[in-house]
């Protein structure tokens, strides 16, 4: 029991990391990406790639798994950012359809389908990680570690222009601020986070195949944030702890095994309409203006 | 005494701008003094805001040339021309509605640190003396607007009138010499009128250099120095506001008699 606990916080801050990188996307800077689960996927074949062929291990393979998810994510943001609006919806999408693309044909490199297996854990000064509660730890510094750097760029100046690019980019440029500039840069460093999470997963299940990475997957990271309330830091953290819950806890319900899969499908999907219908805003978002009491 | 006329701050010349088959900027030439107001009057359509959209690098030329303190500016983007000393306000406002008054003034203040990702995680004390500059910056500009006390509003939450000014201040926080002011005064009524009036009189106090465009030829004759005469995308007269005025083939054009 203890084992499957530690498990799903071991996950809670994996996909943390993953929700508060792209929530500086969606939430503050008003770019959807739909390549989040890309660049997840990118951290964790290069961290894999480098760990197996180069014998780096967890440490310079999570760093070069950072440096190519923030390089991956500028060759797409430096030529659709300069387009203004929707235009970067398409491209992420286009991203991350070539990306999983590479992980299941370039088998050489991915061996495809079936994945590269033998990973290995992480060494923290001498001391290998590989229970499942000791990799919590593991995880939820690094997830504080997002959460850090994503409070220091959100409440500051570059925050503050993140915020007016979101809200209305002509008057940002009119003031002065490089606004093609400023959103290169937070894509960047939300996919450098992204693989770090990316790195995370890869060294802890210790195998992976192109399937974890899929669109999907970015659809899921993005309804965290969304659910979670992505006007807040705290937002995507609580959509996660959530979203990652209500699967583990629709195990426990009394369902025929024949039907228990897509059961738990239509109950897990029926959940988050209900949700979205009662607090569209997010869980942690702000109360409609109307409600809201004075300042 | 050389008696020549102080040399000017910004210097447009054969401008030409066309949309499809439209000359909505033809051969657009004048001068703007430092340290004076000069309006930019004309009929609707007489290609006003496309100048301002041009010089403030919101829109490229067909042709010409526009000179700041001898520099040429056109053909930069919008935000190195901001940087080089030119601000703007639009004619609906823009603000950041969703941002309080202060960060709205704290935009146009200038936080290079605090803008960057490398400082903001290696110099935390350089971010945080900016920071603390740039905030108190942001309270005298709001105590100069009038709008001291309101800087933890939403923008939205403003008053019509005070959203002009608030317009303002953020671009006055920016300290660049050259204030462009699309139409400052238009949807205000008499009361408001005498609160915004003044102000844009001060920002030549304060040493700015304002170029305005406005409709009201009243306002016009009480707050230019200097006026420039736009129609059809050329000027066609400029010079004293009186001078102007009194024009009666100009009056004609502009009130289209």
């Amino acid at each position: 029991m203890t084992a499957y606990i530690a498990h799903y916080l071991v996950m809670v801050g994996i996909y943390a990391i993953l929700a508060l990188s792209l929530n500086l996307l969606i939430g503050y800077s008003g770019i959807f990406s739909l390549a989040h689960a890309a660049i997840y996927g990118i951290g964790a074949y290069a961290s894999a790639l480098v760990a197996l062929k180069l014998g780096l291990g967890f440490w310079g393979g999570m760093l070069i798994a950072a440096a190519v998810g923030a390089l991956a994510s500028a060759l797409v943001a430096i030529p659709s950012l300069r387009v203004s609006g929707d235009y970067y919806v398409v491209a992420s999408f286009g991203l991350q359809v070539v990306v999983l693309a590479v992980f299941m044909n370039w088998t050489d490199l991915t061996n495809g389908h079936a994945g590269l297996p033998g990973i290995p854990r992480p060494n923290v000064l001498g001391w290998v990680i590989d229970q499942p509660f000791e990799y919590v730890f593991l995880a939820a510094a690094f997830a504080g570690l997002t959460y850090a750097v994503c409070w220091r760029l959100t409440r500051s100046a570059f925050g503050r222009v993140l915020q007016a690019i979101r809200d209305d980019e002509i008057a940002a440029q009119a003031m002065g601020k490089n606004v093609v500039q400023v959103k290169i840069v937070v894509a960047c460093i939300s996919s450098a986070l992204g693989a770090m999470a990316g790195s995370l997963y890869a060294h802890y299940i210790t195998y992976i195949n192109p399937s974890s990475f899929a669109l999907h997957e970015s659809i899921f990271i993005a309804s965290l944030v969304i659910l979670g309330g992505s006007e807040r830091l705290a937002g995507p953290i609580v959509g996660t702890f959530l979203l990652l819950a209500i699967p583990e806890m629709l195990k426990f319900l009394a369902i025929p095994d024949t039907v228990a899969a897509p059961m738990r499908q239509i109950i897990y999907g029926a959940l988050l309409i209900i949700f979205m219908l009662v607090r569209p805003e997010g869980i942690l978002g702000r109360v409609r203006r109307e409600n809201a009491t004075s300042r | 005494m050389s008696g020549a006329a102080a040399s000017p701050i910004m210097s447009v010349k054969g401008l030409a701008r066309s949309f499809g088959g439209i000359r909505a900027v033809d051969d657009c030439s004048f001068d703007v003094q430092p340290g004076r107001i000069t309006g930019l009057i004309g009929p609707n359509g007489a290609g006003k805001t496309t100048v301002f959209n041009v010089i403030t690098g919101f829109l490229g030329a067909d042709r010409g040339s526009i000179q700041l303190r001898g520099r040429e500016i056109l053909g930069l983007s919008p935000h190195q021309v901001e940087r080089l000393g030119v601000v703007r306000t639009f004619q609906h406002l823009r603000l950041w509605g969703k941002m309080t008054v202060l960060e709205n003034v704290l935009l146009g203040c200038a936080t290079p640190a605090g803008e960057n990702v490398f400082s903001l995680f290696l110099r935390a004390g350089a971010v945080r003396a900016e920071e603390a500059r740039a905030r108190e910056r942001a309270m005298q500009v709001l105590d100069i607007f009038g709008l001291a006390g309101r800087g933890h509003e939403f923008a939205e939450d403003l008053a019509y009138p005070e959203q002009k000014l608030l317009s303002m201040a953020r671009i006055f926080a920016a300290d660049a010499p050259v204030m462009l002011l699309d139409e400052p005064a238009s949807g205000l009524d008499g009361e408001s009128l005498r609160r915004i009036v003044p102000m844009v009189r001060r920002l030549v106090e304060h040493g700015k250099t304002v170029l305005l465009i406005e409709h009201n030829m009243e306002l016009i004759s009480e707050l230019s120095d200097d006026v420039v005469f736009l129609h059809q995308g050329r000027v066609l007269a400029a010079g004293a506001p009186a001078e102007i005025t009194r024009d009666p083939a100009l009056t004609e054009i502009y009130f289209g008699v």
